[in-house]
């Protein structure tokens, strides 16, 4: 076949070249399916532009972008960051961007990478389909920015700020881990106005000027009855922070329970990325080196631009071990492309190890079929669990260090031997759960008809404690959506004993 | 597919981010501000300023956990390490098991980071704490200058100005009121005729042709357009303030200034001019040279050559009140002054000097800014000179109510030259009137 390309250079016809031979081999061959691609060129500037507001193309103001890009700026003008070589957004069409720096053999690893791994796992996996809604979200984001832009107008940039700064803080905690109704972002608008409409519609200012008349004095009896019942109408306990006060603060006005929704919205949207970035980046990283391999196989990309797109293969594949002075913890392309390529052999040519860790798809014959299984079912912790085999912990020499109260250094509670197959692969997804990742804080009660007061309740797991200075600060942000007091107590997670109350600062 | 290619579009989609950011940080990124011109010259002017940020005010918290408590963590291992080692902690804070999972620590252990500060907005920082002193005194009655601005509307005018929506609403209203009847009525009218004819009812033609007739006289006595719907948009020229500066800078350049000083005068004066530039449309720069006599040159002249000669300051007062009323009329031009000087003066001329000052210059000038470079190497007073002749004589003038548009300071050291000007422009120094 033809090649697509020689050299470095590149143009428009060469992009359309090189993602006509991709979406040939990778939906001909390999069976993948995506949404619709768009691909856009963009400078480094507007990547870094990009970088500060989450990827998202459109999204609305706030300084905290500002300050991200500051940063990365920063870093990136000294050399300290490079930047990367394409964002993909979750979306229908998925849209790409691609560096015009790139050469063209970059460009093809990158349209692989992106326009297929990505995208095909966007479109595929459980968690993005359950929890995200790839057709609404442009739609959705030009109305979140144009409704906070309206709201700064109307009541001032101060006033908008003071909300999202304290949603912005509980983000983490914005998120609902069980999967609700799907979203239907394209609801979320016409929902916003028809509340809006029922608010100016049902204003009655002469109702307002009734005097307000003493009220007889309730029993205590009825009104303990009162406040278990208005406290069931609660639903406690909740983990959701922003959908409670959304929903149940006192003292928001509609617009401001508006902008906790979107915060709330793009924190769902992203609550699944969180999950799956292993299985995500390794499903990527794998279609892109077979997509390029196939490439090279049919004479359609020369020796050199194969070796290149190797070149980079290697570099984000790197995982230096936890002594070495670059360890950051896992590389989430690493391991991902491990487990799969790992997948890929047991599929094709099993040995006996591997008929005994996966009797259910060793030698089937079928590694396309079974990972497409595994990208659509799978998040990282369920990846690990199941499919990390005992030569993918051998190449990696994994290692359980075990963090114990009161000692002065980790103990190696297992190797990557016979005896610690089971416990690391095990151990390791636990890592991958995302309730360890974010700490699990609750709305646990409600003083209503006193103080108001809304008491948090964080339950220690293993002795872990929260950091008192930020718990304090996250607490006033808190404070700022709920209207009145708030704390927050830490109890031991074994017998419910009370450790340390935080309050707002 | 598609491609797009975003390249072409605007960049800097951040920008308004960082601008909020940048605001957020107000108080640290004026600190970090202040602190720089302390440290540097302004021969450093042209570089970008990078500025440390503490999160005071920017930081985003959220709540985390400390690395107490008990933890597994399963890692990529070295292959030589076995059941049973112990592997030393990694120092608090670093959080080894940052990488397990989510990000949900990251931005955690941040307390500080940098960012680079453009120079405009190291300018726009280390400017805004200035203010031009006395800048109230511009007043209107003194300007002749106007601008034209849009003005309502009028009935007379030239067609060029011609407001065509205003006219055709008028023209919609005036048909409207009079009943003018439009083509569709009329139109409706002839295919009655028409129908009629068809039909051959007499009685129907007639009052049809009848209307038809009525309608046809109403249209062409009443017009589509009448005069009095005409409206043009209507402009008056408004007064505004002069919106231009000159800038005298005057400076000794006898042999008793050296090389040194010169450079202290040019950095006080590039620094002035980029203040100036801020506050007005245009600024103009007039340099005068003076020894025992002065003239206007150009500002290579100005900064490079070398003359010998004794000082008459006097001169340079002359020759700048010369330039200014054949070129720079009052009420034109908002004139300010900068002299740099060691402070050398022939005895003989201090009372011209008081006098012209007096009567002539500090009346009309917004402000005059002395400064006297002193010291540097090369320096052939040693030590503490008492006070010098120039600023004996200004010293005099200075500091009465009549004259609060003079302020002088000393300048050794090309560190301070952002301080003098920031002295000389404090906002909280400012004339109250």
């Amino acid at each position: 076949m033809a090649l697509l390309f020689e050299g470095m250079e590149w143009d428009f016809q060469t992009i359309d070249a090189i993602y006509q031979a991709c979406e040939d081999v990778a939906v001909g061959e390999f069976g993948l399916s995506c949404y619709p691609n768009q691909i856009e060129v963009i400078t480094s500037e507007q990547m870094l532009d990009a970088y500060s507001s989450f990827g998202l193309p459109l999204m609305y103001s706030h300084w905290s972008f500002g300050k991200h890009f500051a940063r990365d700026e920063a870093l990136y003008r000294k050399g300290r960051q490079g930047l990367a070589y394409e964002i993909v957004i979750n979306s229908s069409p998925c849209i790409a961007y691609i560096m015009e720096e790139n050469t063209a053999a970059l460009q093809a690893l990158v349209i692989a990478h992106a326009c297929f791994g990505h995208n095909h796992f966007f479109r595929n996996n459980h968690l993005f389909r359950q929890w995200t809604d790839a057709e609404g979200i442009f739609d959705y984001l030009a109305y979140a920015k144009r409704y906070i832009a309206e709201c700064e107008e109307r009541y001032g940039v101060n006033a908008v700020e003071r909300i999202l700064d304290a949603a912005h803080a509980l983000q983490p905690q914005g998120v609902h881990r069980y999967p609700r109704r799907k979203w239907r972002l394209a609801d979320e608008e016409r929902r916003a106005r028809e509340r809006h409409e029922h608010e100016e519609a049902s204003y009655d200012p002469l109702m307002r000027t009734l005097p307000e008349l003493p009220s007889p004095p309730v029993p205590s009896s009825e009104r303990d009855r009162a406040e278990q019942e208005a406290k069931r109408r609660l639903r406690l306990p909740e983990e959701n922070l922003l959908y409670f006060c959304e929903k149940n603060s006192p003292r928001l006005r509609q617009w401001e329970r508006e902008i906790i929704r979107i915060v709330r919205v793009l924190a769902q949207y992203f609550y699944p990325q969180g999950q799956t970035k292993v299985s995500n980046e390794g499903c990527a990283t794998f279609c892109h080196y077979e997509i390029l391999t196939r490439l090279h196989e049919k004479g359609q990309i020369t020796n050199g631009a194969l070796l290149e797109c190797l070149h980079s293969h290697s570099n984000v594949i790197t995982q230096p071990d936890f002594t070495d002075r670059r360890f950051s913890g896992w590389n989430p392309y690493a391991l991902g492309y491990a487990i799969m390529a790992d997948i890929k052999r047991v599929c094709l040519e099993p040995d006996a190890e591997d008929r005994d860790w996966f009797p259910s798809f060793a030698g089937n014959g079928d590694p396309w079929g079974t990972l497409r299984d595994v990208w659509a079912n799978y998040r990282d912790e369920g990846l690990v669990r199941q499919f990390l085999g005992p030569k993918v912990i051998r190449g990696f020499k994994m290692v359980h260090l075990a963090d114990r109260a009161g000692e002065t250094a980790y103990r190696v509670d297992d190797i990557h031997d016979e005896i610690g197959y089971r416990r690391i692969a095990s151990r390791l997804a636990d890592q991958y759960d995302p309730s360890h990742a974010t700490p699990l804080i609750e709305v646990a009660d409600v003083d209503l008809f006193g103080s108001r007061k809304l008491v948090l309740k964080h339950e220690n797991r293993h002795g872990a404690r929260l950091d008192a200075k930020s718990a304090q600060k996250t607490l006033r942000h808190l404070r700022t959506l709920w209207g009145y007091d708030v704390c927050l107590q830490e109890r031991e997670a074994e017998n419910g004993k009370l450790i340390l109350e935080h309050v707002a600062a | 597919m598609v491609i797009v290619d975003r390249r072409a579009n605007p960049q800097g989609k951040s920008l308004p981010n960082r601008q909020r950011f940048l605001e957020r940080a107000r108080e640290q990124v004026r600190r970090a501000v202040r602190d720089t011109i302390a440290r540097r010259g302004v021969a450093d002017l042209d570089l970008d300023e990078e500025v440390k940020v503490q999160i005071d005010g920017t930081e985003e918290p959220a709540f985390r956990q400390t690395g107490e408590g008990e933890h597994d963590y399963v890692l990529p291992g070295t292959g030589t390490i076995n059941r049973g080692d112990r592997v030393g902690k990694p120092p608090s804070g670093s959080g080894k098991g940052a990488g397990t999972g989510s990000g949900g620590g990251s931005g955690g252990g941040e307390d500080a980071f940098q960012f680079v500060l453009t120079r405009e907005e190291f300018l726009h920082y280390f400017l805004d704490e200035l203010e031009l002193p006395r800048l109230l005194r511009t007043s209107l009655a003194q300007t002749n200058q106007s601008k034209p601005r849009r003005a309502g509307f009028s009935v007379h005018g030239q067609p060029s100005s011609l407001d065509v929506r205003r006219t055709m609403r008028n023209s919609m209203a005036r048909r409207l009121a009079l009943k003018r009847p439009n083509q569709a009525t009329i139109e409706t009218l002839k295919a009655e005729i028409e129908d009629a004819i068809a039909l051959a009812d007499d009685v129907r033609l007639g009052n049809a042709r009848q209307a038809l007739e009525e309608a046809l006289r109403r249209s062409a006595r009443i017009p589509y357009v009448d005069p009095v719907d005409v409206r043009y948009t209507r402009h008056e020229r408004q007064p505004v303030p002069a919106t231009e500066a000159v800038m005298f800078c005057l400076m000794d350049v006898s042999g008793s200034m050296t090389e040194h000083m010169k450079d202290l005068a040019k950095r006080f004066f590039m620094l002035l001019h980029l203040f100036l530039e801020r506050k007005y449309e245009r600024v103009h720069v007039v340099f005068i040279r003076h020894t025992e006599t002065a003239a206007e040159v150009d500002e290579e002249t100005f900064f490079r050559s070398r003359e010998t000669g004794g000082t008459v300051v006097s001169s340079a007062l002359d020759v700048m009140l010369k330039v200014q009323e054949e070129r720079f009329p009052t009420d034109r031009f908002n004139i300010y002054v900068a002299q740099a000087s060691d402070g050398d003066n022939i005895s003989s001329d201090r009372a011209t000097v008081d006098r012209l000052m007096r009567t002539r210059i500090l009346p009309i000038v917004r402000y005059f800014a002395y400064v006297e470079t002193q010291g540097g190497f090369g320096d052939y007073h040693p030590g503490h000179r008492g006070e010098t002749a120039l600023w004996g004589t200004y010293n005099a003038i200075a500091g009465s109510s009549t004259t609060p548009n003079l302020a002088m300071r000393r300048l050794a050291d090309a560190r301070d030259v952002f301080g003098v000007l920031a002295e000389l422009f404090a906002k909280s120094a400012a004339s109250p009137f």
